[in-house]
């Protein structure tokens, strides 16, 4: 009998898990988004036709460098370019709304509520004049009509949640008050306190040690399994996509060159990019001139993109491809197993045979 | 919040203290290194010839014959002493507290003098400067809110036209405009705002517009400005993204912040606004502390000359401890460092 009501009660919350699912099985479908800005030297495709899925309890992780157009992309899908300013084209399907046609106002009502955002840089990311509970309670009380006593509640028991101690005290302390580490809880605990169902993390470790680093990643992967929330977590740290992520986007040049499962991508990578960036994770276990390989040259200008592949300029193998396709052709994003995709023009049985033959031991 | 007030204040009295010294010595020691005497400058006459007994005497009633030091500290302790001042020919009077010496020129207490003429000076600061705030932080937020756009165009045009144009010409343009073409306000003369409100308003007026001109329009670019940065800043963005309405974002997150830097600047601008005002008060007849000062200056009053750049720079400073106030409730990073 005991264990028959402990076995519901495991079942209970997939349950209510299967009541709000939508009918699509992605829960966010990003279907070819492109953001160009236009600007006097030209325009400036900082996302060129990007797609992918993200799942309810699920993290997506989008690596690339800086400029390779991982934060644009977050601030499309929260609609935070100025419409003036921005072009953005595709389709953002969010619980069944193109959020590229919905209006401000209704974006609005989605901001914060069922779209939350953790920023980079925490202190610039909160307001240095107002109080840090203040500037939670805010958020509450935009999306839920409740006295300011509630909202102060609600907030409270948030810090508290994300780990902060002495959570009523430090509810009337500035940000300029807080260590690093306390400002990254505190704008989560800001992103949460709604109750968001997609959390975008733009490189929420970027700025913090690495100690404090895991425990708010820890933090993150808890929370978004108590509220049962997607997750995007842009970073270019790939320890971090190993650790946390299920799936990975990687992002060059405003594409998206390779994306797959993470086993895929750490175990079976095949676009040269992507080998790149494996190898230029340090290894401490290494003698210092082995520890890591950069990528030689700069990341594309975006507003002359490179024809042909959008890596090219740097890659080392292109002299594998017959008639300088590299240069002349651009590769479509294509699938070589279920759910693995790669841009790339290199055949793929001759692209695993690089890597394990000449990539993997160097790794 | 408290400790912060007392330490400026504390911060201001040292400050007055510096200026009592440096006016002191200024136009203590400026007549001597002419060649004249300060009495000639403190009788509003001639005085007898150097040397003569009656030079003594009028040198030893004013001082001016003890070391430096002590003719400044009797200056000092003088003012909170009520005591007879003489110009040595049969005209001598009480100076009452605050005694600021006696003008032999005007034939009147200079603490008076400048007693009368404070609330119109008062006036004129208080109610162009908030006009100028006002109308600069409105021009100034909605430009930076819409860089490129027509109200930006022209506002910034106009500005440019206001920064260029001085107060001796709008000033007198727009008496001659308001007042005597147009005859929209055909009394303009000055009445206390205790005796006609409506006819002090009147009075008031254009000499508000003449002085908020050149300075509302400095402000609106300088908030463009700041509102075009702090609109970029990431916490703007962290603003949006919580889902709050645009005024919020604006005037909740953007303006506060871009107000810090304005109010920086407003406090240095109050000593440009003294001389502005000599100005304005001399082009509308205001008998305030600028149209005293020329006066005295004219007339080579030096105690009225003293009385009013202390009191001004007094007033100066006042003004300034209230803008580091006002600073500290703005940005709450100013209270505790």
């Amino acid at each position: 009998m005991s264990r028959e009501s402990e076995a519901t009660l495991e079942t209970a919350p997939i349950e209510v898990y299967g009541e709000r699912a939508p009918q699509s099985d992605a829960f966010l479908s990003v279907r070819d988004l492109r953001v160009h800005f236009p600007t006097d030297d030209g325009l400036v495709k900082a996302v060129d036709g990007i797609s992918f899925d993200v799942h309810r309890g699920k993290i997506l992780g989008i690596v690339g460098e800086s400029g390779s157009g991982k934060s644009v992309t977050s601030q499309a899908i929260l609609g935070l370019h100025k419409r003036t300013r921005a072009q953005v084209t595709g389709q953002i399907w969010f619980n069944g709304r193109d959020l590229v046609e919905v209006s401000e106002g209704d974006m609005r009502g989605l901001r914060g509520n069922d779209i939350a955002m953790i920023f980079q840089d925490p202190l610039s990311s909160l307001h240095p004049f107002y109080r840090v509970g203040a500037q939670i309670s805010e958020a509450y009380r935009v999306h839920n009509s409740v006295s300011k006593a509630e909202a102060r509640r609600v907030t409270v028991e948030m810090l508290d949640r994300v780990g902060i101690p002495n959570p009523s005290s430090r509810y009337d302390d500035y940000p300029h008050q807080f260590s690093g580490g306390m400002r990254q809880r505190a704008m989560i605990a800001m992103a949460l306190v709604c109750r968001p169902t997609l959390l975008i993390a733009d490189e929420p470790t970027t700025a913090l040690d690495v100690t404090v680093q895991a425990q708010i990643l820890e933090l993150m992967k808890e929370l978004a399994g108590e509220f049962n929330s997607a997750i995007i977590l842009i970073t270019h740290d790939l320890g971090v996509v190993a650790e946390t992520c299920a799936d990975v986007v990687v992002m060059y040049g405003g594409q998206c060159v390779e994306k797959g499962a993470v086993e895929d991508l750490f175990y079976r990578p095949e676009m040269p990019y992507a080998w790149g960036l494996l190898g230029s994770m340090p290894r401490m276990d290494r003698t210092r001139q082995a520890r890591l390989t950069p990528i030689p040259g700069q990341p594309p200008s975006l507003i002359q993109v490179p024809k042909g592949c959008v890596f090219q300029p740097r890659c080392q193998f292109k002299d594998r491809v017959e008639g300088n396709r590299c240069v002349t052709e651009h590769p479509e994003l294509l699938e070589t197993a279920p759910g693995h995709a790669v841009r790339c023009h290199i055949d793929p049985a001759e692209r695993r045979q690089i890597f394990t033959n000449e990539i993997l031991p160097v790794l | 919040m408290i400790r912060y007030i007392i330490r400026r204040l504390l911060g201001a009295v040292v400050v007055v203290w510096v200026v009592s010294v440096v006016t002191f010595l200024i136009f203590q020691l400026a007549p001597k290194l002419s060649g004249q005497s300060p009495v000639y400058y403190y009788i509003a006459k001639q005085p007898p010839p150097k040397g003569s007994v009656q030079f003594r005497e009028l040198e030893h009633a004013f001082g001016f014959d003890r070391p430096l030091l002590q003719q400044y500290w009797r200056w000092l302790t003088q003012i909170f002493k009520a005591h007879q001042v003489s110009n040595g020919s049969g005209e001598s009077s009480a100076c009452h507290l605050p005694c600021l010496g006696y003008s032999f020129k005007l034939h009147t207490q200079v603490s008076s003098l400048i007693w009368d003429a404070i609330p119109v000076s008062l006036g004129l600061a208080v109610g162009a400067s908030l006009l100028w705030l006002v109308g600069g932080l409105l021009v100034g937020t909605i430009s930076g809110l819409r860089p490129g756009s027509i109200f930006d165009r022209i506002g910034m045009v106009g500005t440019l036209t206001a920064v260029s144009v001085p107060i001796f010409f709008t000033g007198p343009i727009l008496l001659l405009l308001v007042v005597y073409k147009w005859k929209w306000l055909p009394d303009v003369s000055y009445a206390s705002i205790t005796d006609d409100p409506v006819q002090w308003l009147k009075s008031m007026i254009l000499p508000w517009i003449a002085l908020a001109f050149a300075f509302a329009a400095l402000y609106a670019r300088l908030t463009r400005a700041n509102m075009m940065e702090t609109m970029s800043e990431d916490f703007i963005r962290t603003a949006r993204a919580k889902g709050l309405p645009r005024r919020t974002v604006v005037l909740k997150h953007g303006l506060r912040a871009a107000l810090t830097p304005i109010i920086t600047i407003f406090g240095i601008d109050l000593g440009t606004l003294i001389g502005s005002m000599v100005i304005t008060e001399t082009v509308f007849n205001l008998k305030g502390l600028g149209w005293l000062s020329i006066q005295a200056i004219r007339g080579k009053d030096l105690p009225v000359i003293m009385g009013v750049t202390i009191i001004a720079a007094i007033a100066l400073v006042v003004a300034n401890v209230v803008v580091d106030v006002l600073y500290a409730v703005i940005d709450p990073r100013v209270r505790l460092s």
